[in-house]
């Protein structure tokens, strides 16, 4: 291969929110663990990705790499078309703020503040918006997500189901291109993990951002339109 | 920042009773530290303004601070001599030419000087001798140079004037001997001289010693008394500024031979004696906030311990490394600012009660207030010192919490 055509082949193609390319991570010590082995993925606008496996396949620690939470000993991540993978920590959480919006098996709100109070975080953060327009948003995308009364509630005061609708609208709050959920219904009933499903199934289809989620759950899988399947650290299936 | 303000109150406020306990070390702290060096200082400030308004900024004496050179010594500088058993030249003591001195002195700037010619006289009253020193003064300039007239309980120094057979004493002596104003009173000098002298003004100033030994009259009269003509023993200078007695008494005694001592090198003791002790107070109240310090960096060690999930969360939302510092460097300096909001009204409140104790010191006869010094830049610091204490204190658990690498929570959750 050429320079040129080398350079071609590094360069993102088309137009994805998400790409990885060879991505590893190993856990350097005595005994080296190897939790991702060189996996490459693209990720488009609309896309609802589910990343499925076993236990210790590798799920959580693919999306904790392409959520830029966690550095690849190897490959590139690039986000909206940037390398993101030598981005110093600051940068990293920047590109974060910006383009990415996490959902974790807990709703992992912070206790101290009420529901509008964690949705408007993030956005208080970037500082873009006024305090009137953040808290307008909050409200809207509270009341979308049919929590409108539970604005004044804290965490504790909300149910399970609740509490991760919160969650969703936290990561939504400054409209990213990317959300990654891990495990997002893992720890929900089942009429709240079915609503959750569609929520995010929702936001996939409005068109304008995509959704990757790990999952262990069959029907969660089955309603991404993508699907991969890990197993010790390799995509085992691409579907 | 207002966000991170918003968030370091919240940390604070979930946790009331641990943050209301570190705010007690901290209040306690500032008020301890506010007022022991409020006391401190006062009474630094006190005495160093009796140090420095009842005595001569500087005195010159009728003495050399190194033995005159021979005249050998001084027509053969580099030659090696030994001289032994030199017998001083015999010469009346007094400081020669003090006139000379004192025009020139009192024509300087921001500079009073005066003459004195002191003497032991014995006073002989109902059959009992009682030693006196003789303060022999130009009256005129008493005033001027002095702060007697301050104290004068009965009279003043123009009766001084317009007497000049007249003599202030103190009441301590007055009262001893069962004296009154008016009273004629008999002096010896040691030359054996005797001379009579009315009493014409009284003095009190608190300290019982000088009350009853200390006396001022026309150095003309101890002069004659002691057989010293146009002679002083001594010259008193006050200065506008009072700091510039050291530079000062060291050039004129380069310009006039004599020992001219300022009131700070002679309170070099003293001077030594107030900063050992400066120190040593310094060290026992900063201890207690450093002990302040200490619960702070507890509450906020622990809240960035409980914290590490909301951390890891708050990383993952695209919160950088230095917010997360500030975080809990916020809740360091709002426990250091509520600490001093309350602990300096905490601290006022107790130099008030402090103030309004009266006490006797030893060698006073009149009861005095605890000094307290009120002044701004002792709030200042201890305000200053306390803030510091809790910024610096919770700077290290601020430093770990901005450390936490959310991977290494989340994969532990999840």
């Amino acid at each position: 291969m050429t320079g040129a055509a080398k350079k071609a082949a590094q360069e993102p193609q088309g137009d994805f929110l998400l790409e990885a390319r060879e991505v590893a991570r190993v856990l350097e010590g005595d005994v080296p663990v190897h939790l991702v082995r060189g996996v490459s993925l693209t990720v488009k606008a609309g896309d609802f990705l589910a990343i499925t496996g076993p236990s210790g396949s590798g799920k959580s620690s693919l999306l904790y790499l392409l959520g830029l939470l966690d550095t690849p000993s190897t490959g590139e991540v690039f986000i909206g078309g940037r390398d993101a993978s030598m981005l110093n920590d600051d940068a990293r959480a920047r590109v974060r703020l910006e383009n990415l919006g996490f959902i974790f098996q807990f709703h992992f709100l912070l206790p101290e503040f009420t529901a509008l109070e964690n949705v408007m975080m993030p956005m208080r953060r970037l500082g873009r918006l006024s305090d009137r327009e953040i808290k307008a948003r909050a409200e809207k995308l509270l009341t979308d997500l049919g929590l409108g009364d539970q604005v004044k509630k804290l965490p504790r005061q909300m149910s399970g189901g609740q509490a991760q609708r919160v969650a969703i609208a936290r990561a939504l709050a400054n409209d990213p291109m990317l959300i990654l959920a891990d495990e997002p219904t893992g720890n929900l009933d089942t009429a709240s993990s079915r609503n959750v499903q569609m929520i995010l199934k929702d936001i996939a289809a409005q068109g304008n951002r995509a959704v990757v989620a790990v999952t262990h759950e069959t029907d969660f899988a089955e309603k991404a339109g993508r699907r991969i399947h890990l197993v010790d650290g390799r995509i085992a299936e691409n579907a | 920042m207002r966000l991170l303000a918003f968030i370091a109150l919240k940390h604070l406020l979930a946790r009331k009773r641990q943050s209301i306990v570190s705010l007690l070390g901290i209040v306690i702290g500032v008020a301890f530290f506010l007022t022991i060096s409020s006391l401190m200082q006062g009474s630094e400030k006190d005495f160093m303004k009796r140090l420095v308004d009842n005595s001569p900024h500087i005195t010159v004496y009728d003495e050399y601070r190194t033995p005159r050179k021979q005249p050998l010594q001084t027509l053969h500088p580099d030659a090696v001599i030994e001289l032994r058993h030199v017998t001083p030249e015999t010469e009346t003591r007094g400081v020669r030419g003090y006139r000379q001195i004192l025009d020139q002195l009192q024509a300087t700037p921001g500079v009073r000087a005066s003459a004195v010619l002191t003497a032991q006289a014995i006073l002989s009253y109902a059959g009992r001798d009682i030693s006196l020193n003789l303060n022999g003064m130009i009256p005129s300039e008493i005033r001027d140079i002095t702060t007697i007239e301050d104290h004068m309980t009965q009279g003043g120094v123009d009766d001084l004037i317009a007497n000049r057979d007249g003599i202030i004493v103190g009441e301590g002596l007055m009262k001893k001997e069962n004296l009154r104003m008016g009273d004629n009173i008999t002096l010896a000098s040691s030359t054996g001289q005797v001379r009579t002298f009315k009493i014409v003004a009284a003095f009190r100033t608190g300290r019982a010693n000088y009350d009853e030994t200390e006396a001022f009259v026309d150095i003309k009269r101890v002069q004659a008394m002691t057989g010293r003509s146009n002679r002083a023993n001594s010259i008193i200078i006050k200065l506008a500024d009072p700091n510039a007695a050291l530079a000062f008494s060291r050039a004129l005694e380069a310009r006039i031979g004599y020992k001219s001592v300022s009131w700070q090198e002679a309170s070099e003791d003293l001077m030594s004696t107030l900063f050992i002790r400066n120190l040593i107070m310094y060290s026992v109240v900063s201890a207690v906030l450093i002990v302040a310090a200490f619960g702070i960096y507890n509450i906020i060690s622990t809240v960035v311990m409980e914290k590490h999930r909301d951390i890891a969360i708050l990383k993952s939302m695209g919160f950088q490394a230095l917010d997360i510092q500030h975080i809990f460097l916020v809740q360091g300096a709002l426990l250091g600012i509520a600490g001093c909001l309350t602990g300096l009204p905490l601290g006022m409140a107790l130099m008030t009660a402090l103030g309004r104790v009266r006490f006797k010191p030893p060698g006073l006869t009149d009861p005095v207030n605890m000094p307290l010094d009120w002044s701004a830049p002792q709030f200042i610091l201890a305000g200053s010192f306390a803030f510091a204490a809790a910024v610096l204190a919770s700077y290290l658990p601020a430093r770990k919490a901005a450390q936490v690498q959310p991977v290494d929570i989340l994969r532990g959750n999840t």
